[in-house]
């Protein structure tokens, strides 16, 4: 125990002697975290909709002005044909083509259906499910207006059919803020790259400078070793995490609906298991310069892959097997569901479990691959 | 190590993300149990995009479910619907959604209402419902909304840019730590050589990253270049050589390793991701962010390969960009060949 604390006292020196470090631990992250859910905003508002209104008739032009006005569509310009709208699409001016055909309006009475058009551009998936989605709902509210202005002038006979409406509610996020969705993501994601990639390069700058070697040759054991290294970046991924939330609270008024405690066993144990990873890193690479290689792999998988910018529920099978063995993909799943609706400790067990079995199994590893004989 | 970790990447992705949004887990509580909601439930449940995990009969236990993750949304039909329907002529249902994730709560409740949509029109028609506007939605270029055309040009632009930053600027500041860039720099070679040297071999490297990337996403992923390859590599190598050019500018400014590291890793990763604009699209951030964005080398590059390789589009199409990426690359070049330091201190 005495020569743990010896060791810590070691590496908290180590690590506070490089001003410059430190500084940038604590900066880098703060400061993004203020600047990027600024950046990472889908609530979509600027679907930019080609028209092709090939009939040019009081109901077009008032559907135009229905979608245009909404809000969620600009208009990227009328074209006299499809053709010259879907090459506005292509250079990008343009997301979504309406397509109004001859007679709209005329057959519409007439023939008492009408078809419209509408092609999009499914290159960025989510937009193109929003932009349909909201499109469609004001072709919806369109279609009812029409229905009763026309009640009285329409040359059919009126007979209403029963309608089915639906009530629907948003629960957790009434006003539908994207900020309350993205910045527990990114904190985890900052977290990730500090935890896993600091203990990684620590280990391993020991390993080139030869200071490693010196501990071999003392009588300190792997174990004490290796937990003298996790400590103090288990302490300042704590401090990091904690200005986050503080961040996260100032700059976006985002206060955890669940309790602290929660998220801070979670943060423990997802700590335990990234900084397994980190120390895992370091004893399968001799170079700063491999250790920072493996990393970057790693970080970059884990933040493509964990959900926190990408919906894990839309992978294929195998894929999300694969997730379940990321411990971020546990972790932010968790800060959504504690920030956000105030999951208690009950219905994170699962998540809590996997990370410290992750966790356990990572650090197992680490410590048999640590040879004390460089 | 340098070979195949991006390529993995590149795969991995390019198979595994998708932005479809299917086998969505409701809920379903039928208060009513008449021959119309019967009838409803099984169109919610026959279509791909919900999968009915269970009936939950209170707002507690909804509650409860959402706070579990088991499900995305709640489906309420209240009593007496199809008595309401045939008597009123209207019938409410309640749709609740976790809007935790707010855009697949707009996603899924625009498909059951979309659903819902179908069914009133089917009931309509047969009984005469007047003006019905019937639209008909054409997924263009992706029909099947699959993640790798939109993911496979940015983690191009990602894992490149990153890859040539990080290995750049260590390469150099190794070099420092260890001493041996004095001997370089005593030795009778000029500056501009010893620059061009270090970063020859990184270019060569991504070249070949660049084609094997481009290789497997034509071979798996049904991605080949509709667009001149000539046109796609002379701009991917105008924005390895501006990638390059930002890990030399980093190596000049850091001391350490540890910090060159720090610098391209945690300063750059993911500012990069969430700027380059595969992700969050660029037009709905803020003035500010968009300016920044303006900076990052990488969101030229994404446009370019999306114009080139997916939708086939000439120099025409590109030559904002391309210009753009070339005075990139000329600023940081020039701004690091004068700030390279002939002595150290």
């Amino acid at each position: 125990m005495k020569t743990l604390l010896f060791l810590l006292e070691k590496e908290f020196r180590q690590i506070l002697r490089n001003k410059g470090i430190v500084r940038m631990l604590i900066i880098a992250p703060v400061i993004q975290l203020i600047l990027l859910p600024l950046a990472a905003d889908y609530s979509v508002k600027n679907i930019s909709i080609a028209v092709v209104d090939n009939d040019h008739s009081t109901a077009s032009q008032r559907l135009i002005g229905k979608i245009t006005s909404s809000g969620y569509f600009k208009l990227a310009g009328y074209t006299g044909s499809y053709k010259a709208a879907l090459s506005l699409v292509e250079q990008d001016k343009a997301d979504l083509v309406l397509q109004i055909p001859t007679h709209f309006e005329r057959d519409l009475v007439r023939e008492n259906a009408q078809k419209l058009y509408i092609a999009i551009n499914a290159i960025e998936g989510t937009k193109a499910n929003l932009g349909g989605a909201y499109l469609s709902s004001i072709i919806q509210d369109y279609n009812q207006e029409i229905r009763q202005d026309w009640h009285t002038t329409a040359t059919v006979s009126i007979q209403d059919a029963p309608q089915i409406s639906m009530a629907s509610s948003n629960w957790y996020n009434p006003f539908m803020n994207f900020h309350l969705y993205i910045v527990p993501a990114i904190l985890v994601t900052l977290v990730t790259a500090m935890a896993s990639m600091q203990t990684a390069f620590n280990i391993v700058q020991e390993k080139e400078s030869g200071t490693i070697e010196q501990i071999n040759v003392t009588p300190i054991k792997k174990y004490i070793f290796i937990t003298g290294k996790m400590i103090p970046f288990l302490v300042l991924g704590i401090i990091i995490f904690t200005l986050g939330l503080l961040v996260g609270w100032i700059f976006y008024g985002i206060v955890p609906v669940g309790n602290l405690w929660v998220i801070y066993i979670s943060l423990i144990d997802y700590l335990f298991a990234m900084l397994g990873l980190g120390l895992l890193l370091a004893t399968y690479s001799a170079t700063q310069m491999q250790a920072m290689s493996l990393s970057f792999f790693f970080i970059n998988i884990f933040n493509m892959m964990s959900g926190a910018f990408t919906a894990v529920d839309s992978m294929p099978g195998w894929a999300q097997a694969i997730v379940q063995t990321f411990p971020p993909s546990h972790f932010i799943k968790i800060m959504r569901m504690v920030v956000l609706k105030g999951s208690g400790l009950a219905d994170i067990t699962y998540g809590l479990a996997a990370m410290f079995v992750i966790g356990v199994v990572l650090n197992t590893w680490a410590v048999i691959n640590y040879r004390k004989t460089a | 190590m340098l070979f195949g970790l991006p390529i993995a990447q590149i795969v991995l992705f390019g198979f595994a993300l998708s932005n479809e949004v299917k086998n969505s887990r409701i809920a379903v509580t039928d208060y009513s149990k008449d021959p119309v909601t019967t009838q409803l439930i099984d169109k919610i449940s026959s279509s791909s995009y919900f999968n009915i995990q269970r009936n939950l009969t209170s707002a507690t236990q909804i509650d409860a479910a959402f706070k579990k993750g088991d499900i995305r949304m709640a489906v309420i039909f209240p009593p007496n619907f199809s008595t309401d329907l045939t008597h009123t002529g209207k019938a409410t249902i309640q749709v609740i959604a976790d809007a935790s994730d707010p855009n697949l709560a707009t996603t899924i409740t625009n498909y059951i209402t979309r659903i819902v949509g179908d069914f009133n029109t089917t009931t309509a028609l047969s009984a005469g419902q007047p003006l019905q506007i019937l639209p008909e939605v054409q997924m263009l270029y992706n029909p099947e909304l699959r993640g790798a055309p939109n993911f496979v040009p940015g983690v191009m632009a990602l894992v490149l840019m990153l890859v040539c930053t990080m290995m750049t600027s260590v390469a150099i500041v190794k070099e420092k730590e260890l001493g041996t860039m004095e001997i370089l720099l005593v030795s009778p070679f000029k500056p501009i050589y010893i620059i061009i040297s270090k970063l020859t071999p990184n270019l060569l490297i991504s070249i070949v990253n660049l084609f094997v990337i481009l290789i497997l996403s034509a071979l798996f992923l049904d991605l080949g270049v509709k667009g001149s390859i000539v046109l796609l590599v002379f701009d991917s190598m105008l924005f390895i050589l501006t990638s390059l050019s930002i890990g030399l500018l980093l190596s000049i400014n850091a001391k350490t390793q540890q910090s060159a590291m720090m610098a391209s890793l945690m300063g750059m990763m993911l500012p990069t991701m969430l700027l380059t604009g595969f992700l969050f699209p660029i037009e709905n951030m803020p003035w500010p962010m968009q300016v920044l964005a303006n900076l990052v080398p990488s969101r030229w590059y994404f446009i370019i390969v999306k114009r080139v390789m997916l939708k086939g589009m000439g120099f025409g199409a590109v030559w904002k960009e391309t210009l753009i990426l070339a005075g990139m690359c000329f600023v940081l070049f020039a701004v690091s060949l004068r700030k390279f330091k002939i002595r150290l201190q």
